[in-house]
């Protein structure tokens, strides 16, 4: 079957009852990540009503330039094809086609990939201008000019838009992490080790991502604790209950960017 | 392997209706990078506008990619029916408060 609606073994419709079929016709797995992503829509939905109501009641600065539209078009693009990807990597699992199954993960991890480096240099390039947090690694030489202004006159900004974004990009790192497990198993926790490393070495210690990276870390010890633990090999089921995370991801996105980006877009 | 059990959900056995929503969703993009250049609502309605707009590409990849469309309609009718309360729950408790604490006078 072509359907990428994976059926549960024991829904026995008119079978004499070892079992009762489930109640939302779906497997645990599945139901349980849905869960999950409902609870997780939850707080983004409670960080973007708090960013609606400030970006809708305070004298709100409107700094971003044609570039950063664009880049985060392209970031746009980048999620939504990621997306694309993954459902045909849970159509190849689903016809457990093991080669195509690892090949279109690993077109959404690229493109996972490539959206948090695009976000990662427009963070560096941004707060290189002077937008920032107190809590973020001070710059040898102090920025001046209109980023520098929003910083100090109206906090509300950067702290909005590194939250939003910061909790975002986390969870698409998470999410490229998750999928390289399904994909790769054990071979993926010396990639991660070596991302880390290269991460943490290369890059300056007055940008936050020298911190950011430990993100990294966290991932290879949880994902190394669960391959070790409960070796498997994943299948349609888990690749699919993957797919869903991504989607959410993407989904996510789908606000922060017309929110975040479209409403505080430079008009000359 | 196809029983009565397969037959439960309706098929979506074409895979280029996901093409086709990928291409929406490029499209409502650039309506909103289009809109939010040309500037025709005031800041509230146009973040109305675009909330409209998100809640629309939302809800193709929902219903698509996620592929809740395919589920069991009670899998489909409670999520969609508790997220959408626990959403209308948290504007009634913020918004009126929020809205009236602006005319306050608070300096």
């Amino acid at each position: 079957m072509a359907d990428a609606t994976l059926q549960h073994d024991a829904v026995g419709h008119g079978l004499p009852g070892a079992y009762e079929a489930p109640l939302f016709g779906a497997y645990s797995k599945k139901v349980g990540m849905w869960l999950f992503l409902a609870s997780d829509s939850l707080t983004f939905g409670a960080l973007l009503v708090a960013f609606c109501y400030v970006r809708s009641y305070t004298a709100w600065p409107t700094p971003f330039h044609v570039q950063s539209i664009v880049n985060s078009s392209i970031m746009t693009a980048c999620l939504l094809s990621s997306s694309l990807t993954m459902v045909m990597a849970v159509f190849a699992a689903q016809r457990s086609d093991r080669t195509w199954t690892r090949y279109w993960l690993l077109a959404t991890m690229a493109f996972g990939t490539a959206f948090i480096v695009l976000h990662g240099m427009e963070w560096s390039k941004l707060i290189d201008e002077g937008l920032t947090l107190p809590i973020f690694p001070k710059p040898e030489h102090a920025a001046v000019g209109e980023l520098a202004d929003i910083s100090k006159n109206t906090p509300q900004f950067p702290a909005t838009f590194f939250g939003l974004t910061a909790m975002h990009m986390l969870h698409v790192t998470i999410g490229v992490i998750y999928l390289g497990v399904i994909a790769f198993r054990k071979w993926f926790l010396p990639v991660l080790g070596v991302l880390w490393i290269a991460g943490y070495v290369l890059i300056p210690s007055d940008n936050v991502f020298h911190y950011g990276v430990h993100v990294l870390l966290i991932g290879l010890i949880v994902a190394s604790v669960i391959l070790f633990l409960k070796p498997k090999d994943y299948d349609a089921q888990d690749v699919e209950v993957s797919g869903l995370y991504w989607h959410f991801v993407d989904l996510v996105w789908m606000f922060i960017f017309p929110l975040v980006y479209l409403l505080s877009t430079k008009i000359t | 392997m196809h029983d009565a059990a397969t037959h439960a959900v309706a098929h979506d056995d074409s895979k280029g209706q996901y093409f086709w929503v990928w291409g929406a969703l490029l499209v409502l993009t650039a309506i909103e990078v289009v809109l939010g250049y040309k500037q025709i609502f005031s800041p509230v309605r146009m973040l109305e506008v675009l909330l409209v707009l998100s809640i629309i590409k939302s809800a193709l990849i929902i219903g698509y990619f996620m592929h809740l469309k395919f589920e069991r309609a009670i899998m489909r009718w409670m999520l969609v029916i508790s997220v959408t309360a626990c959403f209308i729950i948290m504007y009634f408790f913020f918004f009126p408060d929020a809205g009236r604490i602006v005319t306050l006078g608070v300096k």
